[in-house]
């Protein structure tokens, strides 16, 4: 097993028990098209090159490694580098995805593309690359977060998307992707479902990560260049998990190297009120179209997950990153609320750089490993995404009222 | 001879369609639901289709999503549904019941027991809606092999080799989503089910029964021309959201007794033969 190279997930999608196509009969077929669709494009060197140059020209690929100096120095132990993808185009992560799923809906002929938002981000990307290719746009957001996000709301609107407010269940992430779900079956002859992270039945948890892995691939180059080796740590945040996968994949085989995914831990993992459910052991189940970690009660309900992150807030997790857990090849830790919020400020202040309050439980862990570690060790943190969004939970905290 | 298939085979042998009913387990209230299905049986049902209340009903519209909640906000749970199952066996030992709902609380149930569990409460099938024939091969075999009719999923966009794979892994009989999109929907298409139906027929060899978007006594007839069976769910809900809850059985009886009619009234020789 060992020097097998890794090769999953499997022709039915499956990441051992993980995985799979759990939906309604109506959507098989569509899936299969998908499917079918993405083997085509990917055998394509005219559409891998129409990929390459959008990410150059339109995102700002590639994103630089930057050396946390001041911040090392104060933590006292390992050199953290930080993967910006806080540059990028719309200033996360998600653009890399949504720009090769829009380019696949172009392919297979399809006008309409929908999809689901928690903090707004995925939405914001899609919005944008439906407005690139001029692709009609509807997204699904939870009533709540409609409200936590107002500036993405309007963002949306402004380039183009409609959105559609979801008032069923508890209103926030998982129901917005029920509904587009909805959606999807009702209008699935014209209609592309840009997923936002490794979730959701077989093909995107594949396609999903292999969008993502040009940030690996960057780093497996970029990161000789600036240190002469690789990193002996890999770390990012998990929700879905789709900047993790796309940083951790292109390390799967260097063994070397540690991967290490970071949840929310809300209030703490003892309280309950969390979004951890592979460091929690949370119990596997089916969900949104894949077996997973799942955070759900003894009769098998899903149940309402907390994080000061709109977009960690998710009672799943993309089922290679349940792979991973099992087979060992990545570790999985949390960090609370509050040790995410003092990463976020310490990098305002060491650093000049505003970090996402996602990417900050990423960066919460680096403060926690740094000073075990001597220093010549060196931790590569996915900066996935910047906090601009993030500034009125922030003040809110900090009991400012804009 | 399961009592899915003797149901079947009876009306069949009379020339007559199936009216199947779906009603969530636990809406408007746990107590009210086996006084409801008996109030279906005296309406005309000729199987019970009891929905398994699950917090993300994805392919469900509004009238299910909110009956599923409303049952769960009062602790319905799969258990407790057996237990009304359990009720309802006691007294009506004839009319099958299918259990219809979403994998993930049989999966914590585990699914070893819910066959076991669910057998040994009377119940004659299930149809969850996110188990493709290809990710429950090992649930659908035991579910056979206990005498649980494990019920498919047919849809619109389905190709003829998905007509064989849900042939191969079902039995009892096949339910054909009228539509493409989720149930209560109005954009029922009465020719293309025309269309399909003898050719899935002729196929999946069982009863082909047909839902998602039957509303009334015209479409179930339209329908029950074509197809062995007429599933109707969100209507039927919303006549017990509608009703008071002490006339909410005998609201639904007489609902149920105008589409049984029309179903009935049906000459045998409009209808396809099997």
């Amino acid at each position: 097993m060992a020097d097998m190279p890794y090769q999953f997930p499997d022709a039915g999608g499956h990441f051992g028990p993980y995985g799979g196509v759990f939906v309604a009969e109506t959507l098989m077929p569509a899936l299969a098209e998908l499917r079918e669709a993405y083997a085509a494009c990917q055998a394509d060197p005219a559409f891998m090159a129409e990929f390459e140059y959008e990410l150059k020209h339109y995102v700002g690929r590639p994103s630089p490694i930057y050396h946390a100096r001041r911040w090392s120095e104060t933590l006292g132990g390992a050199q953290i580098y930080l993967k910006r993808e806080d540059l990028n185009h719309t200033g996360a992560h998600k653009v890399n995805n949504c720009i090769g799923q829009a380019l696949l809906a172009r392919r297979m002929g399809k006008p309409r593309v929908i999809a689901e938002t928690g903090a707004g981000q995925h939405g914001v990307a899609t919005a944008t690359v439906a407005a690139r290719y001029g692709m009609e746009c509807v997204i699904y957001m939870g009533v709540e977060d409609v409200k936590r996000q107002a500036a993405n709301v309007y963002r949306m609107k402004l380039l183009g998307a409609t959105v559609v407010p979801v008032d069923s269940g508890s209103k926030t992430l998982k129901d917005a992707m029920n509904e587009a779900m909805r959606d999807w079956v009702t209008n699935v002859a014209d209609t592309f479902y840009i997923i936002g992270t490794v979730a959701g039945p077989h093909p995107y948890p594949l396609l999903v990560r292999d969008f993502q892995t040009v940030i690996g691939r960057e780093c497996l180059v970029q990161m000789p260049e600036l240190t002469g080796r690789q990193p002996d740590y890999v770390i990012a945040c998990v929700g879905g998990g789709s900047n993790a996968m796309g940083i951790f994949h292109p390390y799967l085989d260097t063994e070397d190297v540690r991967l290490i995914g970071v949840e929310a831990a809300g209030e703490g993992l003892d309280t309950g009120r969390h979004a951890a459910p592979l460091t929690a052991n949370a119990r596997p189940g089916v969900l949104h179209g894949n077996r997973t970690y799942l955070m759900q009660d003894e009769d098998g309900q899903i149940v309402e997950t907390h994080s000061i992150s709109a977009g960690l807030d998710y009672p799943g997790v993309g089922p290679e990153h349940a792979w991973l857990k099992d087979s060992k090849r990545a570790e999985y830790v949390a960090a609370t609320d509050a040790e995410a919020l003092q990463a976020f400020h310490d990098l305002c202040r060491y650093e000049g750089i505003i970090p996402a309050l996602e990417s900050s439980h990423a960066l919460a862990h680096a403060a926690r490993l740094a000073p075990t570690l001597p220093r010549d060790k060196i931790l590569l943190v996915n900066l996935s995404g910047r906090g601009d969004k993030d500034m009125h939970t922030v003040a809110e905290r900090s009991g400012i009222q804009f | 001879m399961s009592r899915i298939q003797t149901v079947f085979q009876r009306l069949q042998a009379d020339g007559r369609k199936a009216l199947i009913p779906f009603i969530t387990a636990g809406f408007p209230e746990p107590a009210l639901t086996l006084p409801l299905m008996h109030a279906l049986v005296e309406g005309g049902a000729d199987v019970i289709e009891l929905g398994v209340p699950f917090s993300d009903p994805m392919a469900d519209g509004p009238t299910i999503q909110r009956a599923s909640e409303c049952a769960l906000a009062q602790g319905m749970s799969l258990r407790k549904l057996l237990g009304i199952v359990r009720s309802f066996r006691a007294e009506d030992d004839d009319t099958p019941v299918v259990l219809m709902g979403y994998a993930n609380p049989i999966e914590a149930m585990g699914t070893d027991a819910f066959v076991a569990e669910a057998r040994a409460a009377g119940v004659d099938g299930v149809l969850v809606v996110d188990y493709p024939p290809e990710e429950c091969v090992s649930f659908a075999r035991a579910a056979k092999a206990a005498g649980l009719d494990p019920i498919f999923l047919l849809a619109p966009t389905s190709t003829e080799q998905r007509f064989a794979d849900v042939a191969a892994a079902g039995s009892g009989y096949i339910y054909y989503v009228s539509l493409k999109g989720v149930t209560g929907s109005g954009k029922l298409d009465i020719n293309e089910v025309a269309r399909r139906i003898p050719r899935i027929r002729a196929a999946v060899g069982m009863p082909v029964g047909v839902g998602f978007g039957i509303r009334d006594a015209e479409s179930a007839r339209r329908i029950g021309a074509v197809a062995d069976a007429v599933v109707i769910g969100s209507r039927v809900i919303e006549e017990i959201e509608q009703s008071p809850r002490d006339e909410a059985a005998a609201r639904v009886t007489a609902f149920m007794r105008g589409i049984r009619e029309a179903l009935d009234a049906i000459e045998p020789a409009t209808g396809v033969k099997s």
